[in-house]
């Protein structure tokens, strides 16, 4: 009836999980009680679970990914101090916990915060940048969102019931065959992520699709802003790219459902393949993350240096170089498995030509900043901080990009330094920065500024204090994942980096406290032109937050940093603003529970799989295809909104606008 | 009062001295095991590429933090005093130069890394007089097993190595992956079942050089180390001798019994290895070993189900 799901799974002589799950399932009681007793359920319901809003989709998608940090950094502290109590001992986390918290750390802060967090952004700024009202498949939009969410929730449902992978963030067969690893773990990890990477890859579909065709009038590929070109080379990374993930998760499952032999030791399976397909993935995916950042970047640096975007164009090439190039070096995360000096030398080769786009984009930005005004506001602060750290990161890539340094460095913590370098100095301090940055938009006030700059130095020190040790523990000998260890050599930089560990828990505990003090004083801190940074882009030149069709009249636009020229030439005849439109109706995307009920039912479909209770597994698959159905027979897709209904939303943006413009001319 | 100022006054001192002894630790012992300490020409050579790649990029990287923190620091808002050309978005000479800084580097590094895996190929045989010492390597769960074929002997989690003369790895695996590592040596390569793969390192210095597994491996993987022991060439044959003498013999069954899992095994020397033993392991006409299934939580096994 169960499959193998008895009582035994649940860990009861395990503390820590028990605990954990205790403290996360009272919060969620908490919350939702409150919602029902404050009577916000159905608020909630019609305004965003089954919103199809980009916006609102998108500050899901970022809620999911901060959420999701918490536990992924939880994971993190809990090694970091495992290992500066494991001198000569066992420590408090015996293998198979440490081994599960290792893997479940990595999982869970590539797919469920890397991966949100850029996604959620792309959607919320790309519609808003590229002028229009909404991606190309609204709903299409709320399916990837809630499919991403339902991963999240098995990986982290498998701290209870059963357990995680105990194999790394990326199984290797054959450790992760069925033979080797018997358990449901590995089973968790495949699962959630081919219910999320299908959200992913349709997320990146909506995407180019929305980029390629979606325009405002005016707005050609060579006057997108450079957020939209990243995003577009990101999207179109993830259309490519993900599919083999699909695929070779999808492998690996009929190895341990069916006994297929792709990657076994025996019957002709090869390990080796399983390794070369995830990372034909694998390292794309690091571009997938890192080159929406750079697009964050080059928005708030221009935008806080009171000044265009240096090299433009250079920019729209190494970006799209990036794209094409990162396809061709995945070799590089496995030197040592004596693919011989010719293939290395190749793969070493064009790893080292990914670094010149990336440099030339380092250079760009800073002849952004020489020759304007430059402004320390927290997003600015988390983009010179990416400036400083991620070049360091980008050199000890290049460095285990040659083979015969690789032969020394594979493997340890020297490249954990490195891909922390440049995941947090890069990808995370973007998302912060981006984060900040748009954050009015989207809420209508801004985050506190003291306890944002707080953040940045304690993340910034954090980052130094906690990863520098490991750069020379990698070249002391230490390797990833010891669970113990007993080289005294060691142990001194072990705990240096737990110290780090505690310095960025406290850059966590002020971004809460950020969002805490902002919310009480948001009245303060209100936005009320929707222009809080004196931006350049269209998505200023629409209210804060923006009403559901985003632009009353579609922006027309004659050339590059569109909302900046408007800007120009209403400062130059100081009332362009006045001059009204003639406004219609318009129509906007329907709300539809299809996303909602598809994760839910997708949930099911996961847990019966992974449990191996088949009736329920059949059940959770037709409940997807029948919403699917139900969705495809809806006779109304949309709904107007009044002429008159837009003209006032539009009105009372107008009206605070002009009186900062006449404010700023007298 | 007084008593307890003392205290912590006491607590002050006994903190201070923690202090120094972890700043005295991280000085003297900071080299034990590091890469950077090469004991063979594999690993200086490794070494040597490692410090010019660095040394080629940080003359790149470090002016460009710098001009980072000065162009923001300088273009402030409230300097007066600092240009602003709000316009200046475009310029050929820069351009150039901003896509030939990288590129070039990258050229000079392209060579390096193009010459240097060549010529560290980890499957070229080092030059030398004398013949390379052969030594045949298993991954077991979770221990070393290493094989001398021509003197018929083996040791597990303890590689005996005579000074200055090179040796010729073939390694495998009876599982699962794992990394043969020996930091100071050079040249991690994995070990694979069913696959043989190819090392060759030389000690040129006597002295023990620890040895660990970098690939992660299942729950024992943390204790898959093992210490490399250089000696002189006379300490090597007595050892060998010493091996030859063991009572303990290495035929299929007493290598089934070693496969099984285990945590913390001591060093152990057999006699008589059976011969072949090394490609009927790598070739799975011995069965694998049964792997890092014996330890965790006691449900979830097919093994009782199905």
């Amino acid at each position: 009836m169960f499959g193998r799901l008895t009582w035994q799974a649940i860990p009861w002589s395990e503390p820590v999980p028990l605990i954990a799950a205790g403290v996360v399932g009272l919060f969620l009681l908490a919350v939702i009680s409150w919602v029902f007793v404050k009577g916000y359920a159905p608020y909630l319901w019609r305004e965003w679970i089954t919103s199809v809003d980009h916006k609102r989709i998108g500050v899901m998608y970022c809620l999911l990914a901060l959420v999701m940090l918490l536990r992924g950094f939880s994971d993190a502290a809990m090694m970091r101090s495992q290992q500066a109590l494991a001198f000569h001992g066992p420590g408090y986390l015996p293998p198979d916990h440490y081994d599960q918290i290792f893997s479940a750390h990595g999982t869970i802060m590539i797919f469920f915060v890397a991966m949100p967090f850029v996604i959620g952004l792309m959607n919320f700024v790309v519609p808003l940048q590229l002028g229009v009202r909404d991606v190309a498949f609204p709903t299409l939009n709320s399916v990837s969102f809630w499919l991403a969410a339902s991963g999240a929730l098995l990986v982290n449902v498998s701290l209870v019931v059963g357990e995680f992978a105990r194999t790394g963030w990326l199984p290797y067969p054959p450790l992760s065959e069925l033979q080797y690893s018997p358990g449901v773990g590995v089973d968790y990890y495949l699962w959630s992520l081919q219910i999320s990477g299908a959200g992913t890859l349709l997320s990146g579909v909506n995407l180019v699709t929305t980029i390629l065709k979606m325009r405002a009038p005016g707005l050609s590929y060579t006057r997108m802003p450079v957020f939209c070109w990243t995003a577009l080379a990101s999207n179109l990374l993830i259309v490519a790219a993900f599919p083999i993930l699909t695929a070779v998760t999808a492998m690996l499952l009929l190895d341990r459902y069916l006994g297929f032999h792709f990657f076994t030791n025996e019957l002709g399976g090869n390990p080796m393949m399983f390794v070369n397909l995830i990372w034909a993935w694998g390292h794309p995916e690091v571009y997938i993350l890192i080159l929406p950042a750079f697009g964050v970047f080059s928005e708030v640096i221009a935008t806080f240096s009171r000044k265009p975007l240096f090299g433009y164009r250079s920019m729209v090439a190494a970006t799209m170089a990036i794209c094409v190039l990162s396809f061709m070096v995945w070799l590089h995360h496995f030197f040592t498995m004596g693919a011989g000096a010719d293939v290395n030398g190749f793969f070493g080769i064009m790893t080292m030509i990914i670094a010149v786009p990336t440099g030339v984009k380092v250079y760009n930005w800073l002849f952004t900043m020489y020759g304007g005004k430059v402004h320390f506001s927290t997003p600015m602060l988390w983009s010179i901080g990416f400036m400083v750290t991620f070049v360091i990161g980008g050199m000890t890539g290049v460095l285990m990009a040659i083979p015969p340094a690789d032969f020394v460095l594979h493997n340890s913590l020297f490249l954990i330094a490195h891909f922390h370098n440049v995941i947090i100095g890069g990808v995370l301090f973007g998302a912060f920065a981006g984060y900040t940055y748009w954050f009015p938009k989207a809420f209508g006030f801004q985050l506190d500024e003291r306890w944002g700059k707080c953040a940045f130095w304690l993340w910034f020190l954090g980052f130094y204090t906690a990863f520098m040790p490991l750069y020379v523990l990698g070249l002391l000998g230490m390797t990833r994942r010891m669970q113990h260890f007993d080289r005294p050599e060691w142990y001194p930089w072990v705990l240096v980096a737990g110290a780090g560990a505690v310095l960025i828990t406290l850059g966590i505990c002020a971004q809460v406290i950020q969002l805490a003090v902002s919310i009480r004083n948001r009245a303060l801190l209100a936005d009320l032109t929707g222009d809080p940074w004196d931006g350049r882009t269209l998505e200023w030149a629409t209210a804060s937050p923006p009403p559901a069709f985003n632009f009353a009249v579609l922006p027309n636009v004659t050339g590059e940093e569109p909302y900046w020229g408007m800007k120009e030439r209403a400062r130059a005849l100081a009332h362009l603003l006045t001059t009204e439109p003639s406004y219609e109706a318009i129509s906007v995307p329907r709300n539809s529970p299809t996303g909602v009920v598809t994760a839910f039912f997708g949930v099911f479909l996961g847990f019966a799989m992974i449990w191996r209770i088949y009736w329920l597994a059949g059940l959770g698959f037709v409940g997807i295809y029948a919403a699917f159905v139900v969705f495809a027979w809806r006779d109304r897709s949309e709904e107007e909104i009044s002429a008159a209904e837009v003209a006032r939303l539009d009105r009372s943006n107008r009206m605070m606008r002009s009186s900062v413009l006449a404010e700023e001319a007298s | 009062m007084v008593a307890r100022r003392f205290a912590g006054r006491h607590r002050n001192r006994s903190a201070s001295r923690v202090l120094a002894l972890v700043l005295t630790t991280m000085l003297v012992t900071g080299c034990r095991g590091s890469v950077l300490d090469p004991a063979g020409p594999v690993a200086d050579g490794e070494r040597l590429i490692l410090m010019d790649a660095l040394g080629i990029m940080l003359v790149i990287v470090v002016p460009t933090i710098l001009t980072t923190l000065w162009f923001a620091w300088w273009f402030r808002a409230s300097n007066g005093a600092a240009l602003y050309r709000p316009t200046w978005v475009y310029s050929d000479k820069l351009e150039v130069v901003v896509w030939c800084i990288p590129a070039l580097t990258v050229l000079f590094l392209g060579g390096l890394a193009w010459t240097g895996s060549h010529k560290l190929d980890p499957m070229r045989p080092l030059q030398s007089r004398g013949s390379p010492l052969e030594v045949q390597v298993v991954s077991l769960d979770w221990k070393w097993l290493f094989i001398y074929p021509n003197q018929h002997v083996a040791v597990v989690n303890r590689l005996m190595l005579p000074v200055g003369r090179p040796v010729h790895f073939r390694l495998t695996s009876s599982s699962v992956m794992n990394v043969f590592f020996v930091p100071r040596l050079g040249g991690e390569i994995y070990t694979m079942n069913g696959m043989v793969t190819e090392l060759n390192l030389q000690a040129d210095r006597t002295g023990k050089y620890p040895g660990l597994s970098a690939q992660f491996s299942g729950d024992g993987f943390a204790g898959m180390s093992f210490d490399t022991e250089v000696t002189s060439g006379s300490s090597f044959d007595q050892f060998i001798e010493q091996a030859r003498a063991a009572p303990a013999k290495l035929d299929d069954t007493t290598y089934k019994s070693l496969a099984r899992p285990s945590e913390g095994d001591p060093v152990q020397l057999f006699s008589n290895v059976s011969d072949g033993l090394f490609e009927n392991i790598a070739s799975r006409r011995l069965p694998p070993g049964e792997g890092p299934t014996s330890t965790g939580r006691p449900y979830g096994s097919t093994a009782g189900e199905d």
